[in-house]
């Protein structure tokens, strides 16, 4: 099979997930878009691997799984509680930090 | 002492290269003579005492001040016994004392040269010193702060003798300043005054603008010499050096001695230090410090011998400001101001004659010193007035004074009977002398020397007249009284030395000329008239200003308020604008350029920088907007950011 | 080993300070006591190591030598030549005084007085180790640390405008010492460059860098050195932060602090970059002499008191600089003793004004007038402080600025011209303040004026006792100083030229 098409694969999921990022204002969904892209980012790196025969790829994705995963649990969190004070999910109405 | 030796040299040296007639060899005092330093010591000490020692020294002050001033005349006159027993060329003693500073290869030792020049000054300062010091007991009497006021002339009295005694013309400058603080001290001693406050700030300032000179001649001597003692300095002068060095230090050293003798440009701050006690006047601004210019020329004779143009500009300067002080002096109805328009004209005398090189040299100290006598003579008699007329200044309210106060009139007679040169008192001697030099160096100097007596006799007389003849012009309250003895025998003392003082000089063993010829040198030219004629050209010069004053002042009422006068009387009144001048020249732009560079501090080199600072600060809160706190807006410049690095990183083609 | 005597005055007052700082709250008393006990302490170690300092030794004496980042060739390594005897003489002996000086006017202030004296501590220990430092990296350390606690000092203790002043003078010298730390790191690629890296000043001076990269480099280091000892036109942070700090601190600030930038220019930028400072002298001498005159007219102009004796100090610093950069034995010999000599008459001159000030509660000269009567012996120290400030022969500073002025006619026949004005425009700016203040008619609300109290003639004594005995007897203070400067000079390798005549010469050639 083509690894070229899962190149493809893996801009369009990122892409998709970037658009989200900029344009949904819905905390959670952001977050998802996120995800979206770190693993289009693995999907990425995986081809990669295939294609240059070696492991370091595999590696690294394996990396971005675990630092996704933490990074989920302290953003859900943090998501958690600011919609529990705030009743919000919106990422605009946070913004007691700003001048 | 081997640094001895190399002096003795030096000065040999001078001697064989100015003047081959004489040698004068400089020793290390010995014996007596290393006790010089108690001159100095004495007052100083005093000085001290009276300053720090507080209250309970108030009732005993005036006696220790004086005490000091008289054991320094003694001192004085068993220096001067001392060195009469030696011969002519061996009158003159160097007595170390400390290494003050070795900078660099500069060295300045506190070293103290004895010799005729500064013995004569050393006797009229202690000498005249401790009368005006008897003099104050009494004119100060009821001064609470008497003490500190004998704490002031000691301490003068002990920088007058350091000026004359210093080897080095930078430890002369010390005593120098240290007259110059003590006439501050002493201008401003009433301070609850604003204008004795003014005058003596003025007094500072003005001989700060001569000190420049001093401080850049000293400069100079250490650009050329290498060294500021004398002994180099005079050895040096002779061997060599640019006429234009030692012009130009001439011409400084000039610069500081029109500061400290008020000769022309610097002359305004005399008149105004007249604000002082009249004992002060009379020591300070009269009989010595003042005289300090004088002293400064003569001793630096040796750079002036082969200075010609900064000589001539010695005797210009000499001769503006007899003139300008003479006719100052006619002018003023403020007895204390007439005499010091008078000193100002005398010690123009003084200078014109130090001008005149070693021909003059001589002259000039004989009439400083004659001058000493009968100068504080008259301030003294002028203070005595003052005593017992309520301390008034102004002559328009005196007059038929000398019932009221016979002894003060006798010797204030004398007094002006030697001012004006009439034979045979002091004046005539030493004032003709100096008009002989000025003939015999150019004429129109001598008509300037001549013209000066003239108008001296005018305006001498008119104060005579004005406060002890014509009618009584008394205040109400006026009760004319002598004053105290304490006040009186000194005036009696000065008045004997100002009748018997200039022929004393002249004639007795030899006389100041040949005493002082060892340092100053001597030459005579030949004068273009004879000399009978020319003393009866003086006497009938000055015989016409007796006679012009007596028909304007005793003929004639005096009117009680000054009336108005000719432009000539005006400008004289006006100390020739010399205030006026100085104000629009220097005072008012100094003013504005002040005031303008406070606000261009402000505005400019401080607005500069907070101009720069607001500029950051501006600049940020602009910057600022671009944060807008919506994550997604910092999503899309991360996005941007990383496209462009992408787009860069496939420009150039990284591997 | 030996014992050493110099990690030991830095490190006696640092101690000072962390005791001072560690008396409890409320017990203000005692944090003064443990201060000015330190203090004298330190001026006892001081008095050690300058009894051991030998004339014409090592160029620098008593000297440690400690590796301490070694692969950065960076060490703690401290030595003192004359021109640091002079300057940790003048510091050890200010700081008591100004630390007796401050004692009332902690109580004015309302606030707890501890943090004054426990930071006047600390930065007496910096500023000692800058006089000693002999690794240019511990000099900026110790350079740039000081600004911390100056900056608090100014900032927690003074007048209105106090903490504007206290932010100004820290971007100001923070700006310079920020472009100096690129001249140092400049000079250290050097000495990698040469095969040697060290911040040794000894390893530093030896090498031979080339004229373009002196030139920029010795332009960084006089940046924070002009800055500090403030040069026109970067001296407006002194008169802002003279007029709000209490008197005692500007006292211990332009009279004892600013002397780090001076000595700066003397002892690192000259020597470490001589063909630099060659190049420079004539702009850096116009700078001086601008300073001057233009110190003294603003000085003429000022209203409040404090404010004009900062402008006082510009214009003695300009003495300074020009006496440096004429770059003559003379001059440079007597900048640095008019380093010491400006140090005791500008903190004599502030504290006098501090007792007037806490007289009157004013700093404004028209606020005063005719206190010479009830207060004789006041008026009497503030025309002493005066007199010295206007260089009046035989007091010390007086000896220092002819020195300076004599040295620079030497070179420069103009500045010196120039320069000389100043001693007129510094009568003005003295005798014009003593007559507003002190003379005159008593103001009615003047009539009760306190004259001086014992603590504050113990205060000013030892001021006067010093100006006066280091005029008179100057030899030793000079000979100190001429002993550092020469060496320094040396590196410059400027020739002056001699005398036109040598009176040796001629004797001998008319012995013939």
């Amino acid at each position: 099979m083509n690894p070229t098409s899962y190149l493809v694969l893996a801009t369009l999921l990122f892409t998709i997930g970037a658009a989200g990022v900029l344009l949904r204002r819905n905390a959670l969904v952001a977050f998802m878009s996120v995800e979206l892209m770190l693993n289009a980012a693995n999907l990425a790196f995986v081809t990669f691997a295939r294609m240059h025969g070696n492991l370091d790829g595999q590696i690294v994705a394996f990396f971005v799984m675990v630092i996704a995963a933490a990074e989920v649990v302290v953003g859900l969190a943090i998501i958690v509680m600011i919609f529990r004070t705030r009743r919000s999910a919106s990422v605009d109405d946070a913004s007691l930090l700003k001048l | 002492m081997n640094s001895i030796n190399s002096l003795s040299q030096g000065f040999a040296v001078q001697a064989d290269v100015v003047r081959a007639d004489t040698v004068q060899v400089v020793q290390e005092a010995s014996g007596l003579f290393s006790w010089t330093w108690l001159l100095i010591a004495l007052p100083l000490v005093g000085a001290a005492v009276l300053l720090l020692g507080g209250r309970r020294l108030d009732r005993t002050g005036h006696l220790i001040g004086s005490a000091a001033a008289i054991g320094s005349f003694v001192v004085a006159v068993a220096l001067f016994i001392a060195l009469l027993g030696e011969s002519g060329g061996e009158r003159s003693y160097l007595v170390p004392l400390w290494e003050w500073f070795n900078a660099g290869g500069y060295e300045v030792r506190v070293d103290l040269l004895l010799d005729q020049l500064s013995m004569a000054f050393v006797l009229l300062i202690t000498g005249v010193g401790s009368l005006i010091h008897i003099y104050s007991i009494g004119y100060m009497e009821h001064d609470e702060r008497r003490r500190r006021f004998f704490g002031y002339l000691n301490l003068f009295v002990a920088s007058m003798l350091l000026l004359v005694l210093a080897a080095d013309y930078l430890i002369l400058f010390i005593g120098w300043e240290g007259v110059g603080l003590a006439s501050y001290l002493l201008i401003g001693f009433w301070q609850h005054k604003p204008s004795a406050a003014v005058a003596a700030k003025k007094a500072f300032v003005v001989n700060r603008v001569g000190d420049m000179g001093m401080v850049l001649a000293i400069a100079s001597m250490l650009v050329v010499f290498g060294s500021s003692s004398f002994e180099v300095v005079f050895a040096g002068a002779g061997s060599g050096v640019t006429t234009g060095w030692l012009n130009a230090i001439g011409l400084l050293l000039l610069l500081a001695a029109c500061g400290k003798s008020a000769q022309f440009p610097l002359q305004s701050w005399l008149l105004d230090a007249m604000e002082g006690p009249t004992p002060v006047s009379a020591l300070i601004h009269a009989a010595t410090m003042v005289t300090a210019g004088v002293y400064l020329v003569v001793r630096s004779a040796a750079i002036y011998d082969l200075a010609p143009e900064a000589r001539t500009a010695v005797v210009v300067i000499g001769a503006i400001t007899l003139l300008m002080g003479a006719i100052i002096g006619c002018a003023k109805d403020d007895i204390k101001k007439a005499l010091a328009g008078s000193t100002m004209s005398q010690i123009g005398y003084m200078m014109l004659a130090a001008g005149l090189g070693p021909a003059g040299y001589a002259f000039a100290i004989f009439h400083l010193i004659t001058h000493g006598f009968f100068k504080a003579n008259l301030f003294l008699g002028a203070g005595s007035v003052m005593h017992g007329m309520n301390d008034e200044v102004d002559m328009r309210r005196f007059g038929a004074l000398r019932a009221a106060m016979p002894v003060t009139f006798a010797t204030f007679a004398l007094g002006y009977l030697a001012i004006i040169g009439l034979p045979p008192f002091a004046g005539f001697f030493s004032k003709d002398k100096i008009i002989e030099a000025a003939f015999a160096e150019n004429i129109l100097i001598g008509i300037c020397a001549l013209l000066g007596a003239g108008i001296t006799a005018f305006y001498m007389t008119r104060v005579m007249l004005l406060t002890f003849f014509t009618s009584k012009r008394w205040a109400d309250d006026a009760h004319p009284h002598e004053s105290p003895r304490v006040m009186t025998w000194p005036l009696i003392g000065l008045g004997a030395l100002s009748v018997a003082g200039g022929a004393g000089l002249l004639y007795i063993g030899g006389g100041i000329v040949d005493w002082l010829e060892p340092v100053t040198g001597e030459e005579h030219h030949d004068l273009p008239l004879p000399l009978a004629l020319l003393i009866a050209l003086t006497l009938t010069t000055v015989v016409a200003g007796v006679a012009l004053a007596w028909f304007m002042y005793q003929r004639r009422p005096v009117p009680a308020v000054a009336p108005a006068g000719n432009p000539l009387v005006t400008a004289a009144r006006r100390d020739l604008y010399g205030d006026a001048v100085n104000e629009a020249v220097l005072m008012r732009p100094g003013q504005y350029l002040t005031r303008s560079l406070v606000y261009v501090e402000s505005r400019g080199v401080d607005g500069a920088v907070l101009g720069a600072a607001n500029a950051v600060g501006g600049l940020s809160s602009r910057w600022r907007r671009w944060q807008t706190g919506f994550v997604r807006s910092y999503a899309l410049t991360m996005l941007a950011g990383a496209g462009l690095v992408v787009i860069a990183m496939l420009l150039v083609r990284l591997p | 080993m030996t014992f050493p005597w110099l990690t030991t005055l830095i490190a006696v007052p640092a101690l000072g300070a962390a005791l001072t700082a560690l008396v409890p709250a409320g017990r203000g008393r005692l944090a003064k006591q443990v201060a000015i006990a330190f203090s004298l302490v330190t001026l006892a170690v001081a008095i050690a190591v300058i009894a051991q300092f030998e004339l014409g030794g090592d160029r620098y004496q008593l000297a440690e030598q400690h590796v301490w980042i070694e692969p950065l060739g960076i060490h703690w390594a401290l030595g003192v030549d004359g021109i640091g005897v002079a300057l940790i003489a003048l510091t050890a002996v200010a700081t008591p005084i100004v630390a007796l000086a401050m004692w009332p006017e902690a109580e004015a202030e309302r606030r707890d007085p501890k943090p004054f004296f426990a930071l006047l501590l600390l930065v007496e220990g910096m500023i000692l180790a800058a006089f000693l430092a002999k690794d240019l990296l511990l000099f900026y350390i110790v350079f740039e640390a000081m600004l911390i606690p100056l900056y608090f000092m100014i900032g927690m203790y003074g007048g209105p405008q106090r903490r504007y002043a206290a932010l100004k003078f820290l971007l100001y010298n923070l700006f310079g010492g920020l472009v100096m730390l690129a001249a140092v790191i400049g000079i250290y690629v050097q000495s990698v460059d040469a095969g040697n890296p060290s911040f040794l000043l000894t390893d530093l001076m030896a090498l031979d860098i080339g004229a373009d990269a002196q030139r920029w480099m010795f332009l960084g280091f006089m940046l924070a050195f002009a800055i500090k000892a403030p040069l026109w036109p970067f001296h407006t942070w002194l008169p802002d932060a003279a007029a709000e700090a209490t008197p005692s601190n500007a006292a211990f600030l332009s009279g004892v602090a600013d002397k780090v930038g001076t000595f700066g220019m003397i002892a690192l930028a000259v020597p470490l970059f001589p063909v630099a400072a060659r190049d420079f002298a004539p702009v850096i001498v116009v700078l001086a002499v601008i300073s001057i005159v233009y110190g003294a007219l603003l000085a003429i102009g000022q209203t409040d008191m404090k404010r004009l004796i900062g402008y006082t100090s510009i214009s003695h610093f300009g003495f300074i600089v020009l006496g440096i950069f004429a770059l003559t034995d003379r001059g440079a010999t007597g900048a640095t003793f008019y380093m010491v000599n400006h140090g005791l008459s500008t903190i004599a001159l502030f504290v006098v004004v501090g007792f007037l000030i806490s007289r009157r509660n004013s700093r404004l000269v028209a606020d005063y007038g005719g206190l010479q009567k009830p207060a004789p012996k006041l008026a009497g120290v503030f025309l002493f402080a005066g007199l010295s400030g206007l260089a009046l022969p035989p007091l010390a500073t007086f000896l220092s600025e002819f020195l300076v002025i004599a040295g620079t006619f030497e070179r420069y026949r103009a500045a010196a011209v120039i320069a000389t004005g100043g001693i007129v425009l510094a009568a003005l700016y003295i005798l014009w303040l003593y007559q507003r203040t002190m003379t005159g008619p008593v103001r009615d609300d003047a009539a009760g004026t306190r004259d001086l109290g014992r603590r504050e003639i113990a205060v000013v004594a030892p001021l006067i006792a010093l100006i006066l005995a280091i005029g008179i007897f100057p030899r030793t203070v000079v000979d100190v100083i001429d002993d550092g400067v020469g060496p320094t000079l040396a590196e410059v390798e400027v020739d002056v030229p001699p005398p036109l005549v040598t009176v040796n010469d001629l004797v001998e050639g008319n012995d013939q």
